[in-house]
């Protein structure tokens, strides 16, 4: 007997009793479609998480001063402009691309009739391209501005709203006060990330003029201090390298000696990216895993009906043996019926978990939930091993029915 | 009617030398219910040759069915021996019975046993699907064609009378061209002028195609357009007799049940109109 005629049987069964198979596969659909829903939910997840990280320099390394894990040393050196500058050399690190510098300190910010408590950074010229962080309005600081130590200002968009009440408002020519020094602003900051990290309530100035004007950040070495070092490397993959030649550099900088007397951090977005990935990923099999007991439970529901079908149709199966079917025609037969109905469950579960990702789209749009294909196959893989796995023992008793018997059965 | 036939005489129907279709020896069947068992079949032999056409009659519980079953491979005798075309299906296994249901005979039901919402050409089909030969619409549409349903392809079971329900049974049975068409009681569900169709189309098939046919029936009238009565009691054969001048489906006319029972009557006390009861 042919396998297609196997299959034709089996579907002719199937659509005989066609509420019944829906109902029976309705498990199956709410199944894979949980699983496929938050497979895909978690996946988008890490994809927002990534670009989000992503838009703030995936390549670029930060370099803070930071408290040694060893209590060996307590004094904490600062890092200078100088050593910033000898970490844009190439000789040192080998894929560097380019280095910026900001030095931070907390200011009164006084404009519009309003003041306000923010974070002042001073940064080098190419902050905004290192740090992939746009103006919206008027111009960054430019290199003759960092040069000249220039009072000019560039504002985050919540120091915009804390000044003008209005964050559409343009502030471009306006005078402000830092500190008491009147700085003239010249541009506005894009909105920086979202759900996660903010960097919008900042004001950005020329590295030099924090240093002097601001502050006096001179070290003894004839640089001035600075805050944060941001590394830009050529690609992802030299992070790693690039990391352990900052190490190697600043430490002896810095005469240190024993690992852990570190007094500063390297950091690149990917170790954290990394980090919620991790946390993500174990959320989201935790999820499956909770979704995968719907699963067994739609499969023992396969089960349950084609017991009650092989009981139900047993003059059938009689009378198909009376007709010369073999055991093994019979076994396929039911075995084939089961296995459409989880995949047909299968099938649709992946609709309804693509419908149902589609809605947690609309619900948080700033995901971008897609279907993805090992998610599609392994439901399909899944479906299939549940079809065969809880259709095997009713096809295996309809297959051993004896002809007689059955004809007989009321 | 058959009160007035003869017990067998000792003197068998003529055997001719051609090899027999069915040929069964000392056949009995037991059934084993716990402690109790039950005899139903007590050491029966036949030889059904090839194109005979045979009723098998008997009061209920004789044992008609059970041997059908075991005549059409369903079921295995208790002991005894069974050479099917020479092939000795006594000690076949389930495999082989497959097989030989399929190939050699052909079944018919009294219930009729369609699928339920088929088409008649797929209900046709069917057996030669599990055959797995090929041309199956192409035979299966000459089978119905031959019981006079060439009109009714895709009629579901539910769109067809019962005389019609069991041509199509009756199809399906002949389509595999068998060695032997059983049926039991293959009239008993259908009204007399149904009956009277299907009995037309045994007899033809039997006829015109030399298609060997064995059924039970209960309905003497039925059994006497066959060419050769077996009768059953008790689980044995109490009288194998060759009919004289079988009748032909749907020429003679069923004599009314007052014709039948014509001059036992010693008085009357109402006899009713000549046209209600004639
Ligand atoms: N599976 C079984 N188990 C036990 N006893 C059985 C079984 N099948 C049949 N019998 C018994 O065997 C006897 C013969 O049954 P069978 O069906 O062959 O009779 P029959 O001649 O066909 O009767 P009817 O004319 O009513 O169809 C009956 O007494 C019946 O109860
Ligand atoms: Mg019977």
């Amino acid at each position: 007997m042919d396998f297609t005629e196997t299959l034709r049987i089996a579907v002719d069964s199937l659509l005989i009793n066609r509420l019944r198979s829906a109902l029976t596969t309705l498990g199956i659909i709410i199944g894979v479609g949980a699983v496929i829903g938050l497979v895909s939910l978690g996946r988008a997840v890490e994809d927002f998480i990534a670009r989000e990280f992503e838009s703030l320099g995936a390549n670029v390394l930060e370099v803070r001063s930071a408290r040694p894990s060893s209590p060996t040393r307590i004094r904490i050196q600062p890092l200078t402009t100088l050593e910033a500058a000898a970490l844009a050399k190439p000789s040192i690190i080998s894929a560097v691309r380019q280095v910026a510098n900001s030095y931070s300190l907390f200011g009164q910010v006084a404009g519009g009739g309003e003041r306000t408590s923010v974070q002042i950074n001073g940064v080098s010229s190419n902050y905004a391209l290192v740090r992939a962080w746009p103006v919206e309005k008027g111009d960054f600081i430019s290199p003759e501005q960092e040069e000249s130590a220039a009072r000019v200002a560039v504002l985050g968009l919540d120091v915009v709203e804390a000044l003008y009440a209005d964050r559409r408002f343009d502030p471009i020519g306006q005078t402000i006060r830092i500190n008491q020094r009147t700085f003239t602003v010249i541009g506005v900051m894009s909105q920086r990330g979202g759900t996660f990290i903010s960097e919008d309530n900042v004001v950005l100035v020329p590295l030099k003029t924090a240093q002097t004007r601001l502050d006096n950040a001179r070290t003894a070495d004839g640089g001035y201090r600075v805050t944060t070092i941001y590394v830009e490397v050529s690609s992802e993959e030299a992070i790693q390298q690039a990391t352990t030649d900052i190490t190697a550099y600043l430490s002896e900088a810095h005469g240190i000696v024993f690992d852990g007397e570190q007094d500063f951090s390297v950091t690149s977005p990917s170790d954290i990216l990394g980090i919620i990935n991790q946390v993500s990923s174990v959320l989201t099999v935790f999820l499956v895993l909770i979704a995968s007991i719907s699963l067994l439970v739609g499969g023992i529901g396969i089960m349950n009906i084609m017991l009650v079908s092989v009981t139900e149709r047993t003059r059938e199966i009689g009378l198909r043996k009376a007709l010369g079917a073999q055991a093994r025609d019979i076994l396929a037969q039911f075995l084939v019926e089961s296995v459409m109905l989880s995949l047909l469950g299968g099938l649709l579960g992946i609709g309804v978990g693509w419908l149902a990702a589609q809605f947690g789209m609309l619900l948080v749009p700033d995901l971008t939930i897609t279907l993805s294909l090992d998610a599609v196959i392994l439901a399909t893989t899944i479906s299939t091993m549940v079809g065969v796995f809880f259709g095997y023992y009713p096809a295996q008793r309809a297959a051993r029915l004896r002809p007689i018997e059955a004809l007989r059965f009321e | 009617m058959f009160g007035r036939l003869q017990p067998p005489n000792g003197k068998k129907p003529s055997q001719s030398t051609e090899a027999a279709v069915i040929d069964i020896r000392n056949i009995t069947k037991t059934y084993f219910m716990g402690e109790v068992t039950l005899q139903v079949l007590r050491g029966i032999s036949l030889k059904i040759k090839r194109g005979e056409f045979v009723s098998i009659m008997g009061p209920s519980g004789s044992g008609k069915s059970t041997l059908m079953n075991i005549l059409g491979a369903l079921d295995q005798p208790t002991s005894g021996e069974y050479f099917l075309d020479g092939v000795d299906v006594s000690q076949m296994s389930e495999s082989e019975l497959a097989r030989v249901r399929n190939r050699k005979i052909g079944f018919v039901f009294q219930n009729f046993n369609l699928l339920r919402r088929t088409e008649a050409l797929r209900q046709v089909e069917l057996p030669l699907i599990y055959a797995g030969v090929p041309n199956r619409a192409k035979r299966a549409r000459a089978a119905l064609e031959a019981v006079g349903l060439g009109q009714r392809l895709d009629h579901l079971p539910s769109e067809l009378s019962g005389g019609q329900q069991q041509r199509v049974a009756i199809a399906r049975a002949l389509v595999t061209e068998p060695s032997v068409i059983l049926a039991d009681e293959p009239t008993g569900n259908l009204d007399s002028r149904s009956g009277t169709e299907v009995m037309q189309i045994f007899q033809r098939l039997n006829r015109e195609k030399q298609i060997t046919t064995v059924f039970v029936t209960h309905d003497p009238w039925i059994a006497r357009h066959t060419n050769r009565v077996i009768m059953l009691r008790d689980g044995k054969v109490v009288a194998d007799q060759r009919v004289k001048q079988p009748l032909i489906a749907g020429e003679a006319e069923r004599p009314s049940e007052a014709e039948e029972l014509q001059g036992i009557f010693e008085a009357t006390y109402y006899g009713g109109k000549k046209e209600e009861y004639t």
